[in-house]
């Protein structure tokens, strides 16, 4: 056992470096940042990879036809980290760049939490936590009602694993063996207050995902190559749902954010910041 | 009325395969036939009202019309963020089908007591509330629910209520004039309807005319046909198995108060009080500790006629 409680209580270390890729969403995150003013800024740079892999591999989709009955299901339970859903569904051509610099602005489509109805890509309004994982198993056994061959993804925070409504999902998922619905868990071990360990301790996390369940895989959550690998062999088991436990850094790509409480959420940023912000990005 | 609901969702879901049933830990047998001839859309998820709420709503987002049914104050009460976010604000097709609204389980305490589950859900923007009066007027209304845009609450009674209504169509949103009167209107959902009846005919022997308007969907609220009756009256009491805060009493309250009508009106909410129940007993019981019943209907409308 390398992953006991004990080994995790300093956040791993993370040194993947991030490709020009990676620091032009960022960078994108950044400029919507500065026109809405707020934003959970260390919860979307913790997204970035697992978003992007997705978006950019896995995912089918039609940018056109949003509602393209075979598309793939895709839920972020976190909503809270919206900002990096918004840069990847604007650049993939869900909707216009502009609407990203109307961030929070009263005649925007994206808030600071994403709406369905709203925002064409956008499946499930979130916000409020532990809602995801629900919905998308009652997407998945849809699917299997139907004997269509769409998966549904959900993104779930490790703050958002305090909740019971998704551990209720998870045996439910497990039940059904929904192996067309696959969790992603961005593990950067922060919370709003301090951290996991300290607020609620999910450890042993991969433990409890197996316990319920699951087929689980565990992966560097800023790794474009990792999340390739491991994403390109869902479902894990043909009889179980699956958990990807995605190890990540609140912040992950800038010095002073990486698990800095301060950039969890922001409700004000200064030109400095944005300033260095994108200097901390720059190619 | 719960068996005439569930044989109503299993005889709808024959003929609709669109139509999914979602329970959390019924009764042993609940819907065997339904389980028995449609097994790949019945489910019984356990005491897990937050991930039934929130699955029957990813069902509903997929096309699904889905039934989703357990004790009333556990879909109200327990999962209340799932309905409002899940089904509310995404405006799904998900019917929550609550046994035992108002005092029905008496015996059980007040865990089990919905006393004011219209209340909340009638602050919930897009939530359509139904509350029929006996089990007929269920199987007029049931088919209803079926292609109604939106989340729909159906607040079931206890069983056994006697037939009052009448054998004309169901319309959700609409009233029903179950007796004219020129002295007084009384106002009543759900299984009250009875005793509101009731209370009309003991007015009429001392000669006080009471026109009574059945309202079997709370929600919206039928105001074009509540005033047209308002109008006529100087009297007004509601009548509900529910809090008299914020439910039928509290809806007919707030339409009277912005209304300027030409002449003056005397009104009061006949429901429980604002407590939880203090005694077990039956549900007739505490209806009569807490003056729900058409003794307390014919005082204070005779009161009030009399001021």
């Amino acid at each position: 056992m390398n992953r006991s409680p004990t080994v995790l209580r300093s956040p791993p270390v993370n040194t993947t470096p991030l490709d020009a890729r990676s620091r032009h969403l960022r960078r994108q995150i950044v400029r919507a940042l500065e026109k809405g003013g707020r934003g959970h800024v260390g919860s979307a740079f913790s997204l970035v990879e697992m978003l992007r892999v997705l978006y950019d591999e896995v995912l089918r989709y039609d940018p056109k036809n949003p509602r393209w009955p075979e598309r793939d299901r895709f839920i972020l339970s976190k909503g809270h980290g919206c900002l990096a859903l918004y840069v990847l569904l604007a650049e993939k051509g869900f909707f216009p760049e502009e609407e990203l610099w109307k961030f929070c602005k009263a005649d925007g489509i994206l808030g600071g939490h994403p709406e369905a109805g709203k925002i064409p890509g956008v499946e499930a309004s979130t916000g409020s936590l532990g809602h995801g994982l629900p919905i998308g198993v009652g997407m998945a056994l849809a699917a299997r009602m139907d004997g269509a061959r769409h998966r549904v993804f959900v993104v779930v925070s490790d703050g958002e694993s305090n909740e019971g409504s998704l551990w209720e999902a998870a045996l439910c998922a497990a039940k059904h063996r929904l192996s067309n619905l696959t969790v992603l868990v961005d593990y950067n071990k922060q919370q709003s207050y301090s951290t996991t360990y300290e607020v609620l301790d999910l450890e042993p996390f991969a433990e409890k995902w197996r316990a319920f369940g699951f087929a689980v895989e565990e992966v560097d959550g800023h790794s474009v190559s990792a999340l390739r690998a491991v994403l390109a062999r869902v479902p894990f088991d043909p009889n179980k749902p699956s958990a990807i436990i995605c190890h990540t850094i609140k912040g992950k790509g800038v010095s002073f954010v990486e698990n800095n409480l301060s950039w969890h959420h922001k409700n004000k940023v200064t030109p400095e910041e944005i300033r260095s912000l994108l200097a901390a990005l720059e190619d | 009325m719960r068996k005439m609901c569930l044989d109503m969702v299993y005889e709808l879901a024959k003929r609709d395969r669109r139509i999914v049933f979602i329970g959390s830990d019924l009764g042993a047998g609940t819907l065997n036939p339904f389980k028995a001839e449609m097994p790949e859309r019945f489910f019984m998820e356990g005491v897990s009202e937050a991930n039934v709420v929130g699955m029957a709503a990813g069902m509903a987002m997929e096309g699904k019309i889905v039934y989703v049914n357990t004790i009333a104050t556990f879909l109200t009460r327990r999962c209340f963020e799932q309905v409002a976010l899940d089904l509310c604000l995404h405006n799904v097709n998900v019917r929550l089908i609550g046994n035992g609204g108002g005092v029905v389980y008496a015996p059980l305490g007040p865990t089990h007591e919905a006393i004011e589950d219209i209340a909340i859900f009638r602050a919930l923007p897009r939530m359509t509330i139904l509350a029929v009066a006996d089990a007929e007027e269920m199987r007029r209304m049931m088919p209803q629910t079926v292609e109604r845009p939106g989340p729909i609450y159906i607040r079931l009674g206890k069983g056994d209520e006697p037939v009052v209504t009448r054998d004309v169509p169901f319309e959700i949103g609409r009233a029903y004039v179950m007796r004219e009167g020129s002295d007084a209107l009384i106002v009543s959902t759900g299984v009250v309807l009875k005793a509101a009846l009731d209370a009309a005919e003991a007015l009429a022997a001392e000669g006080l005319q009471a026109a009574v308007l059945h309202v079997p969907t709370v929600k919206p609220f039928d105001t074009a046909r509540f005033l047209e009756l308002a109008r006529a009256v100087p009297v007004i009491v509601s009548v509900e198995e529910h809090s008299i805060l914020g439910g039928l009493g509290g809806t007919v309250a707030e339409i009277l108060a912005e209304t300027d009508f030409d002449s003056p009106k005397r009104f009061r909410r006949i429901g429980l009080p604002d407590a939880f129940p203090d005694q077990y007993g039956s549900q007739a019981s505490l209806l009569k500790r807490y003056g729900v019943t058409a003794e307390k209907i014919v005082s204070t409308v005779r009161a009030l006629a009399a001021t």
